[in-house]
């Protein structure tokens, strides 16, 4: 699992039927300082996360269990909205709906 | 599995109910100088580990649902073990 940040969301109309209902959101994977790390990548949502949201996601084939009973094929999934990160070098994370509501 | 340090730990109101009661770590991967391995990833915890600790992290979904006692849960790294000492064997390491 890996830390990141709700960039964007992607819209998808035609897709495989097993991913219809879900939300696609465009990731950016973060330090352990919540400076921004890695390449964006496309996951699917469990959580119902906001764009600027410090969130985790799950990796392989883990992802698609967390979207049971209905398994779609996704290989990265949001578990779980971060409120803060206990961390030496890291600083607390931001509360995203606030950085959402300003923009 | 993963060599790693035990830098911080996460706190997140709303996640997926397999991850309930258990201990989210920020672990960094180490090499075996003790450097940093690229940056620090997400992983529960299966042996009541805190910052500081030397551990042993898999990166493999069946061992890190298993360690943590949650099969069929969206978890790929579990913290699984301390590390005490690490010995190399000259001449050949």
């Amino acid at each position: 699992m890996q830390l990141g940040r709700v960039v964007g969301c992607v819209w998808s109309t035609v897709k495989n039927a097993s991913l219809e209902g879900y939300r696609l959101l465009l990731v950016q994977p973060l330090a352990a300082d919540l400076r921004d790390t890695g390449k964006r990548l496309v996951c699917t949502d469990w959580t119902g996360a906001g764009a600027g949201e410090t969130i985790y996601w799950v990796l392989g084939r883990e992802a698609s269990i967390a979207l049971l009973p209905g398994q779609p094929p996704s290989d990265a999934t949001i578990v779980g909205i971060v409120d803060t990160v206990h961390c030496a070098v890291a600083k607390p994370a931001k509360p995203g709906r606030q950085k959402a509501e300003r923009q | 599995m993963l060599i790693g340090r035990i830098v911080g730990e996460l706190v997140a109101t709303h996640k997926h109910p397999s991850h309930e009661g258990c201990k989210i770590l920020l672990v960094q991967p180490l090499n075996l100088d003790g450097s940093n391995r690229g940056d620090p990833v997400v992983a529960l915890d299966a042996v009541d580990a805190g910052v500081g600790d030397q551990v042993l992290v898999t990166t493999e979904g069946f061992s890190a649902m298993t360690a943590v006692g949650r099969t069929q849960s969206p978890i790929d790294m579990a913290v699984i073990g301390f590390i005490d000492h690490i010995e190399l064997v000259p001449g050949v390491a």
